[in-house]
């Protein structure tokens, strides 16, 4: 009875929407619903069409065909403010937060008229602060967004939906970057929404998050409706096979056989910047054949040890060796000399150029060498090649080479990417995040093609939030914590409630805490 | 009110905003020339007529043209690499300094080793004027819009100073001005008896060599990356100093060629104005030609081309030459609205 009392209550109706960019159909005739009270997991690989889905869904696009119906009433499309007004709120997978402001100019940015005089203030942070305590959404309004960590910005960009009344909450991709905590937190406070009957539509491709936290799922591929399944009735198995179309299995790994030390660090230190730590100290050592993980909780040095090794940064003091010797004028393209890949952090900003081309874009870290490069003169027709032979070879899904790279999803770029950086043939590895935000399909093809690189002798640096990951895929695991290095441990030596103790500091005190 | 990207923008919009952007020129063009008491039709018409209503016409567009492909192919490249030169007017003055300096007698070698050695040494001239300010910018974070900017002013109160002390011409009457350039420094004329002289081949010339540059080589695939993404650039082992370096030298020097172009194909000795403001309207050229290299020989030809016919009209028909400034800056305005409106579809809401 309450059941079907529940299914008559429909918030959200999509009815056939289709969308197209040039050849490319993001979206064919897409149908689903959203109920009252309740979170339906948006299930997809990287570039099956979720985001487009909900961008149309709140205004940032227009829909091509089809419908968008809000509470029973037709939504306009192409007007964002249409959809907030309706009370749709949407938390980006980037987030649109301004740095410079606090918190509470940040939830209030955009709720007040130009021109309101006598604004109260305090009632507002009481109403912020309500907002907060009641869903569990712990934020001091005072704080400057600048200086808060990925976790807390995304409880101010709740923060902000809820603020405005909304009563139906998309979250694109939201635990892409989180920590297991700041998920189980999420969860919670999505939890306590739904008991208030709010409606969560979850964007993920993380199987046993949307197996944890949603009622039913809805599974795009390519673009198209694959399924739409409760929750109760299904598994990962089924969820992945509906997403990839086939039977997904999980990385075989064989035994590994540690080689030399290729790239060793000794008591190595690293200057601060800002908020990001410095290393200090740290002694790491990459063996061929071998991967190592790098646990820890976000900005705890990761991004200076990253650095380090892509070439960004010098040690301040320590030895660095490569193949046993100290690299001089050490730089980025020192680095890749020595052949070291890089994949980098953050793919829009460091990774790639999105006004580029993906043949230019493919190019960029050997631009300047044979057959590309020749006296001064580009050779566009070897870099084409190339270019399509990294499509080819790491299933990057585009329209052509001479495609702009900004109008990919992260998934293919990631792939782009990787198969720019693994061609050469590397000796040595530099993974930062490399899944952060991909789906099962492109997760799976990255770690193969780490393990892969790592059975013929390479070694891998696997950084990366995702203790899971860094467990299920490394030979060796330091933990990182405040710059400082924990020593080695072997696969399987310390159990994940072992390994947070490391992440959160214990452990460490004592050894180089002195210095 | 907001903007949606276009995604494939058809020919009909990319050819149509532009086509309205300078429809929208004229008609504000007219209505102020109506303002001014005369009939905007005529004006219109003296106008074009002015700028390509005879062969005398169109080669005295294409002669004031010329040193605007030059300034406008500096500020092209450095903005693409995202070099903030507003510079030029300074080193167009370098440029024509050191072609007075080599030009008047100093070397006495025929037109086929002098010019291309005027032509280079303004070009070095150029490049290390843009090279003071590219440095500060890579070493120390100067800001280069505001040192390039101050440095016109300083450039040219240094050129008074020679024009007034060294470089004055003892014939000259007392007058600032330097002393003629003998005639072997001088570019020769394109078509006997009409002003056109072989400085504008050369910009043409240029045009296509940054085109090609910027296109076909390592540098201009490193300047473009600079320009689109730093941060990128310098992960993939781009050196983005150097490039900026490099970039300011090529800017430098193309600016400088406007300077040596004019006092040698043109003017035949160095005035404090030789240049009325060529330097900032290259902005406008580049800026209007999307910064593409051979767009630039287009903006440039129809910015001269708006200034030789308000000249023109100005002696006809009573109207201010003042109007040309305001159709130029009319254009540059709808073109980038016009631009914009090509990528972007806006939307109410």
């Amino acid at each position: 009875m309450a059941d079907e009392l529940r299914a008559q209550e429909v918030v959200l109706r999509l009815d056939g929407i289709t969308k197209r960019f040039g050849a490319l159909t993001a979206n064919d005739a897409v149908s689903f619903s959203l109920h009252r009270g309740e979170v339906v997991a948006l299930l997809g690989e990287n570039g099956a069409g979720k985001t487009t889905l909900m961008n149309i869904l709140f205004g940032h696009y227009t829909a091509d065909e089809g419908t968008v119906e809000l509470f029973g009433q037709p939504l306009p499309p192409g007007t964002p403010r249409a959809a907030l007004a309706a009370g749709v709120g949407m938390v980006h997978q980037h987030f649109t937060l301004a740095d410079n402001l606090s918190v509470m100019d940040n939830i209030l940015l955009g709720t007040r008229p130009l021109w309101s005089f006598g604004f109260d203030r305090a009632a507002a942070r009481a109403r912020i602060v309500q907002l907060a305590r009641d869903f569990g959404l712990a934020v001091v309004p005072e704080h400057r967004v600048g200086n808060l960590s990925v976790g807390e910005r995304q409880r101010v960009e709740i923060l902000k939906a809820l603020y405005r009344d909304a009563r139906i909450l998309i979250l694109d991709e939201p635990t892409a970057v989180l920590t297991p905590q700041e998920t189980d937190a999420l969860f919670v406070t999505l939890r306590k929404m739904v008991a208030k009957g709010l409606s969560v539509v979850f964007i993920s491709h993380k199987l046993h998050e949307v197996m944890a936290i949603s009622s039913r799922v809805v599974v795009l591929r390519h673009g198209k409706l694959a399924g739409e399944v409760a929750t109760a009735s299904t598994d990962r198995h089924k969820l992945a096979e509906l997403m990839v179309g086939a039977e997904v299995k999980p990385p075989e790994l064989r035994e590994s056989i540690p080689g030399p030390a290729l790239l060793t660090l000794q008591n190595v230190s690293t200057p601060d910047h800002g908020n990001a730590p410095g290393l200090k100290t740290a002694n790491l050592s990459l063996h061929a054949g071998q991967i190592t993980g790098l646990a820890g909780v976000s900005g705890n040095g990761q991004t200076a040890l990253a650095d380090l090794i892509a070439g960004l940064e010098r040690p301040v003091s320590g030895q660095m060796a490569l193949h046993g010797e100290a690299p001089r004028n050490w730089s980025p393209r020192a680095a890749m000399d020595a052949g070291i890949a890089r994949i980098p952090e953050d793919r829009h900003k460091t990774g790639t150029i999105a006004d580029f081309t993906l043949t230019e874009n493919a190019i960029l870290e050997n631009y300047s060498k044979a057959p590309f490069s020749r006296r001064g003169w580009m050779n566009w027709r070897a870099a084409r090649d190339f270019a399509q032979q990294v499509i080819t070879r790491y299933d990057v899904r585009c329209p052509g080479p001479e495609t702009r790279i900004r109008l990919l999803s992260g998934g293919n770029m990631q792939k782009l990417i990787l198969g720019r950086a693994m061609e050469p043939g590397p000796k040595v590895i530099l993974a930062n995040q490399p899944v952060r935000g991909l789906d099962i399909g492109a997760i799976s093809f990255v770690h193969g093609q780490l393990l892969a690189a790592r059975d013929r002798g390479a070694a891998v640096l696997l950084i990366s939030e995702d203790l899971d990951e860094v467990m299920a895929l490394s030979d060796v695991i330091h933990v990182i914590y405040e710059g400082r290095l924990s020593p080695p441990f072997a696969r399987g030596a310390l159990n994940a409630a072992q390994l947070g103790q490391w992440m959160a500091g214990g452990g460490f005190d004592g050894e180089t805490h002195a210095a | 009110m907001r903007l949606e990207p276009v995604a494939n923008p058809t020919l009909a919009r990319t050819l149509g905003f532009p086509v309205i952007a300078l429809a929208l020129t004229v008609l504000i063009g007219s209505s102020l020339s109506m303002l001014a008491g005369a009939n905007p039709f005529a004006t219109l018409g003296l106008i074009l007529k002015g700028a390509a209503g005879s062969r005398f016409a169109l080669l005295e567009t294409l002669n004031r043209a010329t040193p605007l492909i030059f300034t406008g192919l500096a500020v092209a490249v450095a903005f693409r690499a995202k070099l903030w030169n507003i510079g030029a007017e300074a080193q167009l003055y370098a440029g024509a300094v050191m072609t007075v300096l080599l030009g008047t007698g100093a070397l006495g070698w025929p037109s086929g080793l002098l010019l291309p050695a005027m032509a280079g040494a303004a070009m070095l001239a150029g490049a290390l004027v843009l090279l003071g300010p590219a440095v500060l910018k890579v070493r120390f974070g100067v800001d280069e819009v505001v040192t390039t900017l101050l440095f016109n002013f300083v450039v040219l109160l240094f050129v008074s100073m020679l024009l007034e002390g060294p470089l004055k011409d003892p014939m000259g009457m007392g007058w600032p001005q330097s002393s003629r350039l003998i005639p072997e420094a001088r570019l020769p004329r394109i078509v006997e008896g009409l002003r056109l002289h072989w400085g504008f081949a050369l910009a043409l010339i240029s045009a296509l060599v940054v085109w090609v540059i910027q296109s076909r080589t390592t540098l201009g695939y490193e300047m473009r990356a600079v320009g689109q993404n730093r941060q990128a650039a310098e992960f993939a082992g781009i050196p983005v100093g150097r490039v900026i370096l490099k970039t300011a030298l090529l800017s430098g020097g193309l600016a400088a060629l406007a300077g040596f172009s004019e006092v040698a194909g043109l003017k035949g000795n160095l005035t404090l104005d030789i240049s009325p403001g060529f330097g900032y309207t290259g902005i406008i050229v580049a800026m209007l030609a999307l910064l593409n290299p051979l767009g630039v020989v287009v903006s440039a030809i129809f910015v001269a081309g708006v200034f030789v016919g308000a000249d023109s009209m100005s002696r006809a028909a009573g109207v201010p030459t003042y109007i040309a400034n305001i159709m130029l800056a009319t254009a540059l305005l709808t073109m980038v609205l016009a631009i914009a409106l090509t990528r972007f579809r806006v939307r109410r809401g």
